[in-house]
């Protein structure tokens, strides 16, 4: 699980960035210091410079924050169909099996149980460089079990989340995901069952309109896009700059939204805070 | 096709000659499922004509509104402004008004029709974060009192723009598809034009949702599909025939519960016909809800957006 996720949501022929051309997938972005691969996976991928937090997979995004050995997958055998025979300029099927090779992972989503300090939860762990974390029927339907399960076991649902949004190649469907999750969230809330939602960078779209806005507590990693509309297309419809930090969770503290901006290396021990807070559920 | 489809249509089909309701649209609804299985066995599909005349249809700038059909079917209207917070959006219409015979509320998105100033007046139905808590503080009113909801889809989308998303316009419309999720009143909604993703969305978490014959419903616009997918904006047609929004898909699928037809030449030929077809399924699907518990109710429709979805195991 080498940090090489591509997190450019944007059109694959906007202009390129300032400064050039692609850079390494271990060289940050913001001060250019360059990694070896273990160090920076040392440095929770973080840079040591300047702070800033390179992307994580759920699999490893899953070492970090668990204790060991804590991670029981559910729901793994969970695989995506083509209800709609889609086909762009290649095939869904084509391009569902080209993620999963890459990425080594079924679906754009993990789920399960874990463990924080021995405290226990129900997990969803969302894999951007999976189809760009996309929510399909499976990501849907994954989460829908994973609040299913956190009521059944009485323990706290704990979401990280990355993704561009619905799943175009399922068309309607994709769309069917956002209310059915937040179905999800809202027979959890019946049921008194916390709900901790961590936004990282990024998390847009689809996934801001359903469960990753709904949670009791809702934090994000510094610098993470948050925001239901790409800078792209909001810039082509206002046709005017857009403020530096647009979108960004920093902004999106600011006018109220979050909760907390939570670094990486905070985040364990933040979240074992909230678990021994909520306490023992049910 | 996929096995999978056709086993759902099928199903579907079945559940609908168990229903014998006597709201319009139910009978012609089997009709069209019928002849789209024959389509299947005879591996034939609808062409990208048909579905693309449902989006020129859908954005046709003469199509009756939401504000259009309040007029024709409901009675003692008034208008509810306002978010109680920042500012009213006249890209949301709510209310309260009668309809067969009781109080209903009404939410829809609304678009300005004629010169450039009424359009933009609207924001072209775009609604800001403003306008889906003006529709939660209606909800909140329906729930109280007892009060049916009825919502009206008709939107390009979510207004993309600076202050919404400083305003929160995800989180918005995820807390007025959760306040949909909570009512303990039938909820019923009617995608009347453009069905557009998120924005629509945060409106059609209902027990039941009907959509006219040429509306659209789906995750994304031709034109934004296509430059994502084709890199060329351009190839709206082929993606639209691709992701099929057309109304006969989206029954296929069970995204919808009936078609509600429209006059022959589309609802903009015929403003009085349509509305009287768009009533009387209004009235049968209200008609039904009413016997159920505020309880079941509730329970009714997120079991029924939990079955969403298709995926292999």
């Amino acid at each position: 699980m080498a940090g090489r996720i591509d997190v450019s949501i944007e059109h694959k022929n906007s202009p390129p960035e300032p400064g050039g051309s692609k850079k390494h997938p271990n060289t940050c972005p913001k001060c250019n210091s360059h990694y070896r691969d273990d160090e920076l996976a040392a440095n929770l991928r973080v840079c040591a410079q300047c702070d800033y937090h390179f992307p994580v997979g759920a699999l490893e995004r899953i070492e970090q924050l668990l204790d060991d050995g804590s991670f029981i997958e559910e729901a793994a055998d969970l695989r995506s169909a083509d209800p709609l025979g889609f086909f762009d300029l290649r095939s869904y099927k084509e391009r569902i099996a080209e993620a999963e090779l890459k990425t080594g992972l079924g679906d754009a989503m993990l789920m399960g149980q874990g463990k924080i300090e021995g405290l226990d939860f129900q997990l969803t762990v969302m894999d951007f460089s999976f189809m760009a974390g996309s929510m399909g029927s499976v990501v849907g339907e994954k989460f829908a079990r994973a609040c299913e399960r956190a009521i059944e076991r009485k323990v706290p649902l704990i979401s990280v989340n990355a993704s561009g949004g619905a799943r175009m190649q399922e068309g309607i469907l994709s769309l069917m995901q956002v209310p059915k999750t937040v179905c999800a969230v809202e027979n959890m809330r019946d049921a008194g069952i916390p709900f901790i939602s961590v936004l990282t960078h990024p998390t847009t779209a689809g996934l801001l309109a359903s469960f990753a806005t709904l949670g009791d507590i809702t934090i994000a990693e510094p610098g993470t896009l948050m925001c239901f509309t790409g800078p792209r297309v909001v810039q082509q419809t206002v046709r005017e700059d857009l403020p530096d930090d647009f979108g960004l969770a920093e902004s999106n503290f600011r006018f109220g939204h979050l909760d907390a901006i939570v670094r990486r290396r905070e985040l364990k021990p933040t979240l074992a805070k909230l678990l021994r807070l909520f306490g023992h559920v049910g | 096709m996929s096995g999978e489809l056709e086993l759902k249509l099928r199903d579907r089909l079945a559940k609908l000659k168990r229903l014998h309701l006597p709201g319009a649209g139910i009978s012609d609804e089997v009709r069209r499922i019928e002849q789209q299985l024959e389509k299947m066995d005879s591996g034939d599909e609808r062409d990208e004509d048909e579905i693309w005349r449902s989006v020129e249809f859908a954005r046709h700038p003469e199509r009756p509104y939401t504000l259009d059909y309040i007029e024709r079917l409901i009675g003692d209207w008034i208008e509810l402004h306002g978010d109680r917070a920042r500012m009213d959006d006249p890209a949301v219409v709510s209310g309260l008004g009668s309809f067969a015979g009781r109080t209903v509320a009404v939410i829809g998105h609304q678009k300005g029709r004629g010169d450039a100033v009424q359009r933009v007046k609207r924001n072209f139905g775009m609604a800001n974060p403003e306008g889906y808590r003006k529709a939660m503080r209606v909800m909140d009113i329906a729930n109280r009192h007892g009060f049916p909801v009825i919502t009206f889809v008709d939107t390009p989308g979510a207004y993309p723009g600076v202050a919404a998303e400083q305003h929160g316009q995800g989180g918005a419309l995820a807390a007025s598809q959760a306040a949909m999720a909570r009512l303990t009143v039938p909820a019923v909604a009617c995608v009347i034009g453009e069905g557009g993703s998120g924005g629509a969305i945060a409106f059609a978490l209902a027990n039941r949702v009907l959509m006219q014959q040429f509306a659209i419903y789906s995750v994304i616009s031709p034109e934004g599909c296509a430059s994502i997918l084709w890199r060329d904006a351009g190839q709206a047609r082929k993606a639209a025939a691709a992701f099929r929004p057309d109304a006969v898909h989206c029954l296929e699928l069970g995204v919808i519960d009936s078609i509600i037809p429209e006059p022959i030449n589309g609802a903009h030929s015929d403003y009085d016909e349509a509305a009287k077809l768009l009533g009387s399924s209004l009235r049968a699907t209200l008609d039904e809800l009413k016997k159920m518990s505020g309880k079941d109710l509730r329970r009714d429709r997120r079991d029924r957006f939990r079955s969403h979805g298709v995926f292999a195991s």
